[in-house]
């Protein structure tokens, strides 16, 4: 579980996070969601480290572990629980897609070439990419690449999964894959996953608990069936846009 | 203006010199830090040898046989005395490849080839997010991505101008014979010339390399790795580095030379 508490975030003069709170829960797929620019992916650094929240102000619990308070070697440790998935994927150009599953365990374990060999064809055939290991992420397509990049965030068996924007750039069809892989590798690792989407099919799909992130601070949170009803402008504006989207709403409402 | 619009004006606001100077130093702490795995740094380091030392190698040959052509030309041309002994175009070969042309011209022709190289790299990973994911797995990216490429290019950059050095030497041999300006026997004598005073130089001129190669990679690695934004600072990021390194290079061949033969 990974609990937010009050958290701020500020750069030079702008304050992007208002005193944001959430708690993250395992086994279950926690989605972020809200209009472009208005705090998420701040957030999601800020969760895992890679921006610092202001100081002072906050705190963000790994299972109880103090993260921002621990330094340098001891977030290490934490990391190492932590599987993340790009929104460009971010696989390493200059290795193959074996070797970049390869890499963490490479890093971090004493497995041998054979052992860490298995493990790269394992989590590559959870994600259905088979006979692809000698490939280049050049040579993949965008939904190829997204699959490499979570068998490459399980690898180390992870306690948490972040995902920023699993769908970007994907067909429905695609999306829909990814979005089944993320929900079906959460449960049966019992993962606390974060999803920052602006998918609404992965909304409705697969969002166990919903928080919605408007003007840098949490406005409303959820589930996939609260969401339907909420009477929130804010979250409705966001979340039915389009006409389409309004009257699949009323429908849902009056069945 | 949306989060993402601000974070990127916050991180490209301009910093001033002693600002870059500090999150340089800053840096390198980080750089010299103990790798995670000894295996896989070794690995690296060879292959960064390859990359950035070995590959250089045809580059740098052929530009010193001609630049050692071009010298002893130049210095037969310009020596007009009948009172300056013939072997002295030998000798003034010699010292100027040593104590300048082979380790200045040859680490600012480096600056451009490797350091626009490491840093459109390095920058290119940090654009698409690849550091992150780096970071994100727990790996300390700037010693993993940086001190490969600086331990290799500080150690073995100096054999690159030792044959850097030879080939110089070895031009204005040529040039000089097959013009016709001086015989085999003269340019000898003028390149063993007071070898046992000078032999200092290239002590001088070697440790002068090592300074440049520290300063070439580690100044490329750090405009690389602070690349914010797209496409375009990548290619930004990589002229400012060989400035940069061009800049610092000459700099401190100054300081070195002020300290050392002054």
């Amino acid at each position: 579980m990974i609990t937010v508490d009050n958290i701020s975030k500020s750069f030079g003069d702008t304050q992007i996070l208002f005193d944001v709170s959430a708690t993250f829960t395992e086994g279950q797929v926690n989605l972020i969601i809200g209009a472009s620019g208005q705090g998420k992916s701040v957030l999601t650094k800020c969760i895992v480290g890679l921006h610092e929240i202001d100081e002072g102000q906050g705190a963000i619990l790994y299972d109880g572990r103090d993260f921002s308070k621990m330094n340098r070697k001891e977030r290490i440790e934490v990391r190492k629980e932590i599987g993340m998935l790009f929104q460009g994927s971010a696989l390493f150009d200059s290795l193959t897609v074996e070797e970049n599953i390869i890499f963490p365990l490479k890093m971090f374990t004493d497995m041998t070439q054979e052992e860490m060999r298995e493990r790269a064809n394992f989590c590559l055939d959870r994600v259905d990419i088979i006979n692809k290991n000698s490939l280049f992420p050049a040579e993949c397509s965008g939904g190829m690449q997204k699959r490499i990049a979570i068998a490459r965030a399980i690898a180390m068996n992870p306690k948490y999964l972040f995902c920023d924007e699993p769908n970007s750039g994907l067909d429905p069809k695609t999306s829909i894959v990814i979005d089944n892989l993320i929900k079906e590798i959460t449960y049966e690792y019992n993962m606390t996953t974060v999803v920052i989407t602006h998918d609404m099919n992965s909304v409705m799909e697969i969002g166990d608990h919903i928080i919605f992130i408007n003007e840098g601070k949490k406005w409303w949170q959820g589930d996939n069936k609260e969401i339907i009803k909420t009477d929130n402008q804010e979250v409705v504006d966001f979340v039915y846009a389009s006409k389409f989207m309004q009257n699949l709403r009323e429908k849902l409402i009056n069945s | 203006m949306n989060a993402t619009a601000q974070n990127i004006s916050y991180f490209s606001s301009s910093m001033n010199l002693f600002e870059h100077i500090g999150r340089f130093f800053i840096m390198m702490k980080s750089v010299f830090s103990r790798p995670e795995k000894f295996k896989v740094f070794w690995k690296m380091f060879f292959s960064e040898v390859d990359s950035i030392v070995i590959s250089s190698i045809p580059l740098v040959a052929f530009l010193s046989v001609f630049m050692g052509g071009v010298i002893s030309l130049q210095t037969a041309a310009n020596m007009g005395s009948p009172l300056l002994p013939e072997y002295t175009i030998g000798y003034i070969t010699r010292s100027s490849t040593i104590l300048e042309f082979s380790p200045t011209i040859i680490s600012l022709i480096i600056a451009g080839k490797v350091g626009s190289n490491i840093a459109s790299e390095i920058g290119t990973m940090r654009v698409t997010e690849q550091i992150d994911a780096l970071e994100i797995m727990g790996v300390n990216s700037i010693g993993y991505l940086m001190l490969p490429k600086i331990l290799a290019t500080t150690f073995f950059f100096p054999f690159v101008v030792i044959i850097s050095m030879v080939l110089c030497i070895f031009g204005g041999w040529i040039a000089g014979v097959q013009s016709g300006l001086y015989s085999t026997h003269t340019y000898l004598i003028g390149i063993r010339a007071f070898w046992h005073t000078d032999a200092w130089y290239v002590y001088y001129a070697l440790l002068k390399t090592v300074v440049f190669g520290f300063l070439i990679t580690s100044i490329a690695c750090y405009f690389g790795y602070y690349t914010k934004g797209g496409s375009l600072e990548v290619g930004r990021s990589s002229t400012r580095a060989v400035v940069a390194a061009s800049v610092a290079i000459l700099v401190a061949n100054y300081i070195i030379t002020q300290l050392l033969l002054v």
